[in-house]
């Protein structure tokens, strides 16, 4: 197992409440898989990487329990200089928005070799050379005219290309991407993920995809887990999650997207409601509120994420009545 | 080009006709030359026929937004003709284009910055019907806000909060109220969904969906989500650098486009269901969109195109029916 995360929380303080924005989150990323975590604004799988990676800025956030094992040892208890010498060698990370995360006023070349000349103490000659390579290896064409340029004239696929040059420099063992296509059109994004999936093979690194994108998922994920209002409501294979979800969210969800292969006058099935105010959570599980299958017992405490098919996890009551007819 | 793209012969509410937007690009600091032109509406044509949905889809730079833009008056357009309900819209007077403006609408993409943040959602909804006459200030435009409200899936006591106090999906509701608010025949919808969580999404499509049964709407949907488009939309125009590379009724694209972009588009939207995606083949299109300040001569779409040969490279293919309501702009389709 290559990075164990246990009971995970992290919280934000804010305007007086208390966002429990992870509670008690726990999974496991095998070396080389690639594993989805899929979800809807404020479910919390951003936040799940940010402490992963110890970015979690405080304030307003913080980590408040949990452990992240990696090589044996806590990632979350380490000391700062610790967790900068895993941090963006061992595991990397691609953000979002290709357009603000990279410095604008450093060249390329620079934000390569800052990364290489920092992790792996070699000189800047070498770390050229290196960023080179790895600008090849990304599809980066004329990379040496490519490496004198700034940000900004660059285009959005192309800058996210730069965002996996540089998490794939030190030669990671696994990328958390973080919604690395949102922001980019759908035929860059088919470029984009195919080469992320090509190298994750051809290198043995394992990819912790974080999306909204339920097509994203199924084109390019081993295992699944899916979350809700801060927790991991649902995990098992890519072809099982599909075929028969256990979950009535993931039920929710698998419905309320439009298929491009869909037969004519296909309606809709919504998840009714709204998802609920982090800061003000009952006791019960989350999702009550707005579940087909909500009954009284459902209320009294967070339902526990339990195996109910070899491989497959629901944090379901009545995971066993999901996706009978009238779900 | 001024035959109709629609099976049948009924007049089109509104008929788009070699339009063109282009927009001079100016250098120089105290004297400003055009240095060129981003051409991002280039020679366009289709027709929406009453009560319909048409799609208008591609990625960024097609001009799609700025399609919508222009048939709503937002911009001026450069070249060829907007005809609404049979009016050449560039010929009407001020008192023409206010009433023609209150049968076209609009719902924008952000719910959070089409909402003006000091007035309450009672105002924004009550503000159309009540300034152009059509209610009287006081009670009368208070009931229409609230049926609009409820049209709109929002329970009428919101009326009095503002924008702020309400979610993505709820804001998207009062854009739509508002829309409705003038009693609209034709609605543009400009990513009037991009910007919604998958299921509150869902919502917002299945109301526009009903909306339409219910009060005999017609729909231009603008969007990049093919999966969407092609759900809503009866039919769907596909925008590469501001021409449209093939139009057709949407089951019918999906199952046999003929433009070589429309495959490579199709190819690349994943579709949630890995026993599929397993068999499917994966058309990946290299390279990126040249700019719209200089695009390839030709066949725009040449450069990056599997299928390209000489008379690509030189002529420009026209937008033809190659069969009954399927229109592709490619000398190989």
């Amino acid at each position: 197992m290559l990075l164990q995360v246990k009971n995970l929380q992290t919280q934000f303080f804010t305007q007086g409440k208390r966002i429990r924005a992870v509670d008690g989150v726990s999974f496991d990323v095998a070396e080389g898989e690639t594993l989805a975590i899929v979800g809807e604004s404020g479910s919390g799988k951003s936040v799940t990487a940010l402490s992963i990676m110890g970015l979690i800025p405080w304030p307003p956030g913080r980590i408040l329990g949990g452990e992240v094992i990696y090589q044996g040892r806590d990632l979350l208890k380490l000391a700062p200089d610790e967790v900068r010498r895993v941090r963006g060698k061992e595991l990397a990370m691609v953000f979002q928005e290709p357009m603000t995360s990279l410095n604008p006023v450093l060249t390329i070349e620079r934000q390569l070799t800052e990364g290489l000349q920092t992790h792996l103490s070699i000189s800047r000659a070498e770390a050229r050379e290196r960023a080179v390579e790895v600008m090849h290896e990304v599809g980066i064409s004329d990379p040496l005219r490519r490496l004198e340029q700034y940000p900004h004239m660059f285009s959005g696929g192309m800058r996210q290309r730069v965002m996996i040059a540089m998490a794939l420099s030190c030669r990671p063992r696994m990328i958390l991407a973080d919604e690395p296509t949102t922001a980019l059109d759908v035929t860059i994004q088919a470029q984009i993920l195919a080469l992320m999936r090509d190298l994750s093979r051809r290198l043995g690194v394992a990819l912790v995809l974080i999306t909204h994108n339920l097509g994203v998922v199924a084109r390019y994920a081993d295992r699944v887990q899916v979350m809700y209002a801060g927790q991991i409501i649902e995990k098992a294979t890519a072809q099982k999650l599909y075929a028969a979800p256990k979950h009535p969210y993931t039920v929710g969800l698998l419905g309320s997207v439009p298929r491009l292969d869909e037969g004519e006058r296909r309606r809709l099935q919504p998840i009714v409601g709204q998802p609920p105010d982090l800061g003000e959570l009952g006791p019960g599980c989350r999702f009550m509120p707005r579940c087909p299958l909500a009954e009284a017992r459902c209320g009294v405490a967070v339902p526990p994420l339990v195996e109910v098919a070899p491989g497959h996890g629901s944090a379901c009551l009545k995971a066993d009545q999901v996706g009978n007819a009238g779900n | 080009m001024t035959q109709s793209t629609l099976p049948s012969a009924a007049p089109p509410l509104l008929d788009v006709r070699r339009l063109k937007m282009h927009f001079p690009v100016h250098t120089g600091v105290l004297i400003q030359r055009v240095a060129g032109t981003v051409k991002a509406v280039d020679d366009v044509s289709f027709t929406v026929a009453q009560g319909e949905t048409l799609g208008l889809v591609g990625e960024s730079g097609c001009g799609k937004t700025t399609t919508g833009r222009c048939i709503l008056h937002l911009n001026r357009h450069t070249g060829g003709e907007i005809r609404f309900e049979g009016q050449d819209l560039a010929r009407l007077d001020a008192a023409g284009l206010r009433a023609a403006r209150r049968k076209l609408q609009v719902i924008f993409q952000d719910p959070y910055s089409s909402l003006n943040p000091r007035m309450t959602l009672g105002q924004i909804v009550g503000e159309g019907p009540s300034v152009h006459g059509l209610t009287r200030p006081g009670k009368e435009t208070r009931e229409r806000v609230a049926e609009l409200m409820s049209l709109a899936g929002l329970s009428p006591n919101l009326a009095s909060r503002y924008p702020h106090e309400l979610s993505g999906g709820q804001r998207q509701r009062v854009g739509i109220a508002r829309a409705l608010s003038m009693n609209p025949s034709f609605i543009v919808c400009d990513e009037a969904v991009s910007a919604l969580d998958v299921s509150i999404q869902a919502q917002i499509i299945n109301l526009l969906e009903d909306l339409q049964d219910r009060l005999g709407l017609t729909y231009l949907f603008i969007a990049h989500d093919l999966s969407v488009v092609r759900h809503i939309s009866d039919r769907v125009a596909v925008m590469y650098l501001g021409k449209i590379m093939e139009l057709a009724p949407s089951a019918l694209l999906y199952r046999a486009p003929l433009h070589p972009y429309t495959r490579a588009l199709l190819s690349a939207v994943p579709i949630p269901d890995p026993a599929v995606e397993a068999t499917r083949e994966h058309v990946l299109l290299h390279g990126e969109v040249p700019s719209p300040l200089n695009p390839p001569s030709g066949c725009v779409f040449h450069p990056r195109c599997p299928m390209a040969s000489e008379v690509c490279r030189e002529q420009i293919p026209e937008f033809q029916e190659k069969a009954p309501g399927h229109w592709a702009a490619c000398h190989h389709a």
